[in-house]
C-alpha cells in the first residue's frame, strides 16, 4: 500500500472544505498533481497545497492508496466525502462531516470529530477513537432516507439523534450515546455499550438498538415483550439479560426492537 | 435598438405560421414590420424560431411555495447551482421547488418568457409579489385564489352576483391579481372543519353555498367584469379515482355564459387545469384507471373551454396546493412529512413531498392519463402544456414531455423498458401513434396559453406590434429526424440557442446572459363607479372588523410592490 501524507501548514480563518481528500480522487495523479486539488476556504477555490504538505508514494487506484492527515485537522470539514475503496488515517480532531456518503474503504479518526459524521453512508467502515458530536450516521438534514449500510465504530461518546432515520448498516458505540439514538429509524443495528439519557428508538418503525449501559427513562410507545438471556444478533453475541421492547408505536408500522439490559434498569419496566 | 433574425424556420400558431422560413424585425423591444441595415443581425439559419413560451399554470412564488422550500433542504441539495459573478448571476438551488432567481433562469434557458403564479392567497399577495419581483427575465401575474372566500361564498349562495362582481374587482385590485383562480370550491374551507366535499353539491359547513353554485356564479362575475382571462379552475375531487364524473359536470357549468373580454382574443369560458389528476376512473386505488379518453372526448366536443394537462414527470418532487384536505390525504398516502396551513376567511394549503415511481403501479397510470389528454384532444387550441409544477414534476421536464409528445418511440420505449404495466393495461395509451408537430408544440406552449390568458396581443406570437419573446432553438426538422432523435429534441428544448426578452439577449447557447431584465406584472384592471361597489365596499370594512386579524387599510398590495406594472383592463362601469 502506498502511503501519501497530508501536513497541514497553516489554520485557516473558516473551516476549509475538503471532499477531494479520498484515495478516489488521488489515485492516478502524481503528488504534484495531488497539490493542485481544489478545496473550499468558504466560497473560494483554493489548492491543497495552500493548506498542505503533500509527500509520499502515489498509485494509480484507490485500493492501493492510504491517505495519512496530520497536523490540528479540527477545522477541516467533509474529509473522505464519498470515498468508496481505499484508506484514510486522520492522527487528530476534525470538523464536522466525515465519512459523509461513504460507499466503501476504511476511514480512521484517531481524536474527536464533531457533527454529522458519517452522514448517508452507503458503505465501508469509519473508525472514530474520540467522541463523536450530534447526527452521527444519519440523514442529510430534512431527509427521510438516512444511512443505508456500513459500519461505525465509536471508542467514545456520541451527540443526539445518531442514526436518525437509519435504514441500513452498523454503528457500535463504546461509550455513551445522548437522547434519541435510533430516531425514525426503520433498519439496521445500533449497539450503546454505555448509558442513554432518554428517548431511545423514538418513533422507531424497524431495526435493532442494543443499550447495555443504563437508561434513566424509556419512550411509553414501546410494548415490553420480556426478559431474553445472551441474545445473538447478526453474528454478534451479547451476554447478559436483556429486557426486549417493540415499537415505536406512535408510528403505524411500528417493528423496531430495542434491548436494554436489565443491570441498573428496573425502572423502565412497566 | 434593432435587431433582425435571419432564415429561422418559424413556428407562430397565432399567424398561422407553420415552418416556414422568414426573417424577423425587433425594434425597441417590439416586432416590426422592417428594420434599418443597421440593425445586429442574429443568424437563425437550420434552426427553429417561435414566440417566447407563456407558462399558465405554474407555483413559483408565494408562501406556500416557500414553505416547499424550507421543509425540503434535501431538494436544495440535489441541485444547486453556484453563483456567477461575470454575469451577476445569483446562486441558486432546488430541483422541485427552485429559488425564484434559479426558476427564472431555468424558464428562460427552455426559452420561456412568461410564467403565470396560479395560486395567490390573497392576504399573503405580498410575499407572492415580493418573489415574483426577486425572479428575474419572466413577465409574470399572480391569480388570487376565490373558491373558498368567504365574501365570494356569502354572496353567491344569496345568489348576488353582482355584489360578487364588485368585490372581485376590488380584490383583483387589492392583490394586484390576473384572474379568478378557483381551487377546491367550498372543499378548502371544509377542511377548516376537519372535513371536506364530495362532488359539487355539498355545501360548505356555515354557509349555504354549494361548489357548483361557486363555480357558476364566479364565471358569471367573470365574464361581467369582461377580465381577460376564464375562470381557472381546479376541480372538486382532484386525485381520488372516479372522480371523472365530477370533473366532467363541473366542465359543464358554465357553458353557454357569453364572453366579451375587454382585452385579448379570448373565446372560452372556463380553463380547468391539471386536468390529469381530474381524469380518474375505478372506485378505489386497486381498480384504478384511466377516464382520460372520456375527459378528452368531452374537450373535443365543447368550445367554451380549455384545459392544461398537469403532466405526471415520474421524478421526486414536491406537492403543493391550495387543497388542504387533498394533501392531508396525500401524507396519509405515503407517510411522508407534510405542512397544512388555513388563510383565514380566504383559502388553505399544504405541502407534501411525492415520488412519482415509473416501476409503481399508480404513477405509472398518471403519467399515461396526461399523455392521452394530449395525444387524444385532437385540437391543440384547446390544451396547454403543464406539469402543475412542481405537483406533477417540476417545469425544468417541459422539455422531456414536448420530446415525448413529438416522438411515439421515446413513449414506447419507456411503455416497454420502464413503467409499470399498469400504464399499458389501465390506459390506452400503447394504442395512441399520435406524434405532435412543432406547430403543436407551439400551440401548447406559446400561442394556446397566451390567447386562452388573454395576452394575445402582444404574448405567444411574432406578429408586428407583439413583444420582442422570441426563442431559438438548434434544430432542424427539415434535416433532422426529431422523433427519432428524441434526446436531442428534448437537450434542445432545455437549452434554446438564445432567448430575446422585449427584444434583449437574455439567453445565449443555453447560458442565461443578462440576469439583469425584469418582467412586468400583469394584473386586472377593472372599474365600477357605482353605488353598487360602495356598498361592497363598505360590507367589506365591516366584515374586516368583525373577522380579519389586520386592518382594512393594511390589506391592499402598495404600488411600490410591482416595480413593472402593467395592467390589463376589464370592464368599466
Amino acid at each position: 500500500m502506498s502511503e501519501i501524507k497530508l501536513t497541514l501548514k497553516k489554520q485557516s480563518p473558516v473551516p476549509i472544505e475538503t471532499p477531494n481528500i479520498k484515495p478516489d480522487v488521488f489515485a492516478g495523479k502524481t503528488i504534484d498533481e495531488i497539490k493542485e486539488l481544489e478545496i473550499m476556504l468558504g466560497n473560494n477555490k483554493v489548492k491543497l497545497s495552500d493548506f498542505f504538505d503533500v509527500e509520499g508514494e502515489p498509485a494509480e487506484t484507490p485500493e492501493e492508496i492510504k491517505i495519512v492527515i496530520e497536523g490540528d485537522s479540527s477545522n477541516i470539514k467533509r474529509i473522505g466525502q464519498g470515498m468508496k475503496a481505499g484508506e484514510i488515517l486522520v492522527k487528530g480532531d476534525v470538523n464536522m462531516y466525515v465519512g459523509l456518503e461513504m460507499e466503501g474503504g476504511k476511514l480512521t479518526v484517531e481524536g474527536n470529530t464533531s457533527t454529522w459524521a458519517g452522514q448517508d453512508m452507503k458503505g465501508g467502515e469509519l473508525e472514530i477513537l474520540g467522541n463523536t458530536g450530534d447526527y452521527l450516521g444519519s440523514s442529510y438534514r430534512g431527509d427521510w432516507r438516512g444511512m443505508s449500510g456500513g459500519i461505525i465504530t465509536v471508542h467514545g461518546n456520541v451527540g443526539y439523534e445518531m442514526a436518525e432515520y437509519m435504514g441500513g448498516g452498523k454503528i457500535l458505540v463504546k461509550g455513551n450515546a445522548d437522547q434519541m439514538p435510533g430516531i425514525h429509524m426503520s433498519s439496521g443495528l445500533v449497539i450503546i455499550e454505555g448509558n442513554v439519557p432518554s428517548r431511545t428508538g423514538g418513533e422507531m418503525t424497524g431495526g435493532t438498538i442494543v443499550v447495555q449501559g443504563v437508561v434513566d427513562s424509556f419512550l411509553p410507545g414501546f410494548e415490553f415483550l420480556g426478559v431474553e438471556k445472551n441474545i445473538e444478533i447478526e453474528g454478534t453475541e451479547f451476554l447478559g439479560a436483556f429486557y426486549k421492547f417493540k415499537g415505536d408505536y406512535a408510528m403505524k408500522g411500528a417493528n423496531g426492537t430495542v434491548y436494554v439490559a436489565v443491570a441498573g434498569n428496573k425502572h423502565i419496566v412497566p | 435598438m434593432e435587431r433582425i433574425i435571419k432564415n429561422g424556420i418559424v413556428y407562430c400558431p397565432l399567424n398561422g405560421i407553420d415552418g416556414e422560413k422568414m426573417d424577423i424585425c425587433i425594434k425597441d423591444g417590439k416586432i416590426v414590420e422592417s428594420v434599418s441595415d443597421n440593425a445586429e443581425v442574429i443568424d437563425a439559419s437550420g434552426k427553429i424560431v417561435m414566440p417566447g413560451g407563456v407558462e399558465v399554470h405554474s407555483h413559483i412564488a408565494g408562501a406556500k411555495v416557500n414553505v416547499g422550500r424550507m421543509m425540503r433542504p434535501e431538494d436544495s441539495k440535489k441541485d444547486a447551482e453556484a453563483t456567477n459573478e461575470d454575469i451577476n448571476r445569483r446562486a441558486g438551488s432546488g430541483f422541485s421547488v427552485p429559488s425564484t432567481f434559479m426558476t427564472g433562469y431555468r424558464y428562460a434557458q427552455m426559452g420561456y418568457s412568461t410564467a403565470m403564479e396560479a395560486a395567490m392567497p390573497p392576504l399573503l399577495a405580498r410575499h407572492t409579489h415580493e418573489e415574483l419581483e426577486a425572479t428575474p427575465i419572466l413577465d409574470h401575474a399572480a391569480f388570487p385564489l376565490f373558491g373558498n372566500n368567504w365574501f365570494v361564498m356569502d354572496y353567491l349562495g344569496k345568489g348576488d352576483i353582482d355584489s360578487c362582481m364588485a368585490y372581485a374587482s376590488w380584490l383583483l385590485k387589492s392583490t394586484k391579481g390576473y384572474a379568478i383562480k378557483i381551487v377546491n370550491p367550498c372543499g378548502t374551507e371544509a377542511w377548516g372543519w376537519g372535513g371536506n366535499v364530495r362532488g359539487l353539491h355539498d355545501t360548505a359547513p356555515h354557509f349555504s353555498v354549494t361548489p357548483a353554485e361557486v363555480i357558476k356564479g364566479l364565471a358569471e362575475v367573470n365574464e361581467k367584469l369582461k377580465l381577460p382571462h376564464s375562470i381557472h379552475l381546479h376541480c372538486n375531487d382532484l386525485g381520488h379515482p372516479g372522480n371523472y364524473e365530477t370533473t366532467l359536470e363541473s366542465f359543464d357549468l358554465p357553458k353557454g355564459i357569453k364572453v366579451d373580454p375587454v382585452t385579448g382574443s379570448r373565446d372560452t369560458v372556463l380553463h380547468a387545469t391539471h386536468v390529469q389528476y381530474h381524469s380518474y376512473g375505478g372506485t378505489s386505488w386497486r381498480d384504478f384507471e384511466s377516464a382520460a379518453d372520456i375527459v378528452a372526448d368531452y374537450v373535443n366536443k365543447s368550445n367554451h373551454m380549455t384545459i392544461d394537462v398537469g403532466q405526471v414527470t415520474l421524478d421526486e418532487t414536491t406537492t403543493m396546493t391550495a387543497d388542504g384536505p387533498m394533501e392531508f390525504d396525500l401524507h396519509t398516502l405515503n407517510g411522508l412529512k407534510w405542512a397544512n396551513c388555513d388563510v383565514e376567511m380566504e383559502t388553505g394549503s399544504g405541502v407534501v413531498p411525492f415520488i412519482y415511481s415509473a416501476k409503481a403501479p399508480v404513477p405509472a397510470v398518471q403519467w399515461a392519463i396526461g399523455m392521452e389528454l394530449f395525444l387524444l384532444v385532437k385540437d391543440a387550441d384547446k390544451v396547454c402544456l403543464t406539469t402543475d409544477t412542481p405537483n406533477a414534476g417540476p417545469f425544468t421536464r417541459y422539455p422531456r414531455v414536448m420530446a415525448w409528445l413529438m416522438s411515439n418511440q421515446y413513449r414506447t420505449d419507456l411503455l416497454e423498458n420502464e413503467l409499470h404495466k399498469w400504464a399499458q393495461k389501465r390506459s390506452s395509451i400503447a394504442t395512441i401513434d399520435r406524434e405532435y408537430s412543432l406547430y403543436e408544440i407551439a400551440q401548447i406552449t406559446r400561442s394556446t396559453p397566451a390567447k386562452v390568458l388573454g395576452l394575445s396581443d402582444t404574448k405567444g406570437h411574432l406578429g408586428v406590434g407583439a413583444d420582442a419573446d422570441i426563442s431559438i432553438y438548434d434544430m432542424n426538422p427539415e434535416t433532422m429526424d426529431l422523433a427519432a432523435d428524441y434526446k436531442m429534441v428534448e437537450n434542445k428544448f432545455q437549452k434554446a440557442s438564445y432567448l430575446l426578452k422585449d427584444g434583449e439577449f437574455a439567453v445565449k447557447d443555453g447560458e442565461v446572459i443578462n440576469t439583469d431584465l425584469k418582467g412586468k406584472t400583469f394584473w386586472a384592471d377593472t372599474q365600477i363607479e357605482s353605488d353598487l361597489y360602495k356598498n361592497v365596499l363598505a360590507d367589506i370594512e365591516k366584515q374586516f372588523v368583525k373577522y380579519y386579524s389586520i386592518n382594512f387599510q393594511n390589506y391592499a398590495v402598495e404600488d411600490s410592490y410591482i416595480s413593472k406594472s402593467a395592467p390589463i383592463k376589464g370592464v368599466s362601469l
